[in-house]
């Protein structure tokens, strides 16, 4: 079946990453989409599924950890279902984000970057969600929500 | 008329749903390209947008057809590249977001015919990895565009061809920097490039590569569709055409709006953002970004074009505009936007890499009541050792902006802590 080669890594995980290929010049710049392939899959790069990567496309574990560490949005550590960005940048903060922030930390009694308990969600801090005229902003998952309130805090997590 | 007075914004509706290639086409989209292709040459593309005074709406306002001008073009069989730089992450701007989520096409019409221009045949949009819809919605209309011939082999039955491939990024504000955004798009840590040699020679892998911002690229069918004059007449100022204002903030009614170059600032926050809130006075602003120098309310009628900022002190930037109120502290809200060029530093050079979390720290100090008055002659120090010639790109001397102008504007509100007893 596998390759054992690529044995951290699924046959869905492989094809997705391959087809991304043909639109680049050399496997290594494909790096960043494979690493976000792992996580739609996975949610987190783990350590074995960073060294399948890296040998999927040529290039060094040491290599491809530089790279996921650089990334905001590549998580080497687990994450919870869903996660929460909670903007932090010069609006959302003139708007009250930092009390957004510990209202989603405290509501689910998590510190930034932790996971919830039942696995549900992690709170992290994000750069500028390029939606200030609607500021404090957060991000659920893939979805922007709006003009957020403490009332919206509770919306958020379904309570 | 409308479609006359506002090209870029024509198609945004405000229930920000998108326009779909139908809708992009009964307003005069795919025109411009269509002249382009049956009527001009590559070098006349570029001549007309010369002409037509565009220039680059990312802040930085190099000359879009002189920078396409400077591509070589004497090999033909060799790679060249187009990439739209849509990795808007710039604290306070939230320009491109409206543009590539409700009119996608106008961006795609716009790399199309830039593409013509420097004869590239291969094109990316870099978006940033926040931007979900507009992902999905540029999914579908590169789909819809390359039904219809605008796109792949033989553009409308031409000579030229073209692919666009849709990159999304994994979130770091330094791959907005042009250099930067060629290392991510290679699979590589942003960090920057020494220059020279510059992009347009050598760029994405080494091949000679233009990098221009949505709006910008935005601007191009318009000028090919409705020609030089009419373009040069939109505007009120020294600078050509319209952009996207915008202000954010204790304002009334923060947004964005389509305006002529060189209109007044006043304008902008009075009438479109209706004024600050209740109870709310301005006390100043950053013009174009988290990277622009602070200006004042005495600063209000100037006007927004290039120069006019420049002799005021600051930088149009983005155009977008950040008001600070007399309730909000600006030692803090620097603070808040050193902390984040102090992340978003890719750590390469060392005037940034150290020179950022400095000042974090001494600000800090400052708002905790543990300054003391020397700090504010360090980082005056900062503001220099960490400004423009000392590092690799232009992260550490834009986050030097704000706290520069702020030294300067709001010192009396450093010193009001550095006499205060320590909190704790």
């Amino acid at each position: 079946m596998n390759e054992p080669i690529f044995e951290g890594l699924s046959l869905a995980e492989i094809r997705e990453i391959n087809a991304e290929m043909s639109h680049y010049e050399n496997k290594t710049a494909v790096s960043i989409e494979a690493l976000k392939i792992v996580q739609k899959h996975r949610r987190w790069v783990s350590d074995p599924c960073l060294i399948a990567v890296a040998e999927l496309l040529d290039i060094s574990p040491a290599q491809l950890e530089g790279v996921a560490t650089f990334y905001n949005l590549i998580y080497r550590q687990p994450v919870g279902k869903t996660v929460i960005h909670y903007c932090n940048s010069v609006t959302c903060w003139m708007l009250g984000s930092d009390q957004v922030g510990e209202s989603l930390c405290r509501h689910l009694n998590v510190e930034l970057g932790e996971m919830s308990a039942d696995g549900e969600y992690t709170i992290l801090p994000i750069v500028c969600l390029g939606a200030c005229d609607h500021a404090p902003v957060v991000m659920v998952g893939n979805e922007l929500r709006l003009d957020i309130t403490e009332d919206a805090v509770n919306g958020i997590l379904g309570r | 008329m409308e479609i006359m007075d506002k090209p870029l914004t024509k198609n945004i509706r405000p229930d920000r749903a998108f326009a779909t290639l139908a809708d992009y086409e009964s307003t005069g989209g795919y025109q411009g390209l269509r002249k382009a292709l049956a009527e001009l040459q590559p070098k006349d593309v570029q001549q007309w947008v010369k002409d037509a005074g565009l220039r680059g709406r990312g802040g930085a306002g190099f000359g879009t057809g002189l920078k396409w001008s400077l591509v070589p073009l004497d090999d033909l069989s060799q790679t060249r590249y187009l990439i739209a730089n849509a990795d808007e992450m710039e604290p306070g701007t939230f320009k491109d977001r409206m543009l590539l989520e409700q009119d996608p096409h106008q961006l795609i019409e716009g790399m199309i015919i830039a593409a013509y221009a420097i004869q590239a045949n291969r094109a990316y949009i870099f978006l940033r990895g926040e931007y979900h819809v507009a992902k999905l919605r540029l999914e579908h209309a590169l789909l819809e565009a390359k039904s219809k011939g605008y796109l792949g082999e033989h553009v409308l039955d031409s000579e030229f061809s073209l692919d666009i491939v849709l990159h999304t990024g994994a979130g770091r504000y330094i791959c907005g920097e042009e250099t930067a955004l060629l290392n991510a798009l290679e699979g590589k840590r942003a960090t920057p490039r020494a220059k020279p040699p510059f992009p347009l020679v050598s760029g994405l892998w080494g091949k000679p590569t233009v990098v221009n911002n949505v709006e910008t690229l935005c601007n191009v069918p318009h000028i090919l569709n409705y020609g030089v004059e009419w373009y040069q007449g939109l505007a009120r100022g020294v600078d050509k055409g319209t952009k996207l204002f915008g202000a954010s903030g204790r304002v009334k009614n923060p947004g964005l709006w389509e305006l002529p170059m060189g209109t007044p600032i006043r304008e902008i926050i009075e009438q479109h953002a209706g004024g600050m809130r209740d109870g709310y006075k301005l006390r100043g602003f950053l013009p174009g970004g988290a990277s622009t120098d602070f200006l004042l309310p005495e600063h209000l009628d100037m006007v927004m074009d290039f120069e006019a900022v420049a002799k005021a002190g600051s930088r149009m930037g983005t155009g977008v505009i950040i008001v600070l109120d007399d309730q909000t502290c600006p030692v803090k809200m620097v603070l808040n936007l050193e902390q984040f060029f102090a992340q978003e530093s890719c750590g390469w050079c060392t005037p940034c890499r150290d020179g950022l979390p400095w000042t974090v720290a001494l600000l800090k100090g400052i708002i905790a009541g543990k300054g003391r008055i020397e700090d504010l002659d360090t980082l005056a120090g900062l503001t220099r050792m960490l400004g423009p010639g000392n590092t690799f790109c232009a992260l550490a001397p834009g986050a030097m902006e704000p706290l520069q102008s702020a030294l300067k504007y709001f010192r009396e509100d450093f010193e009001r802590y550095i006499a205060m007893e320590p909190v704790q």
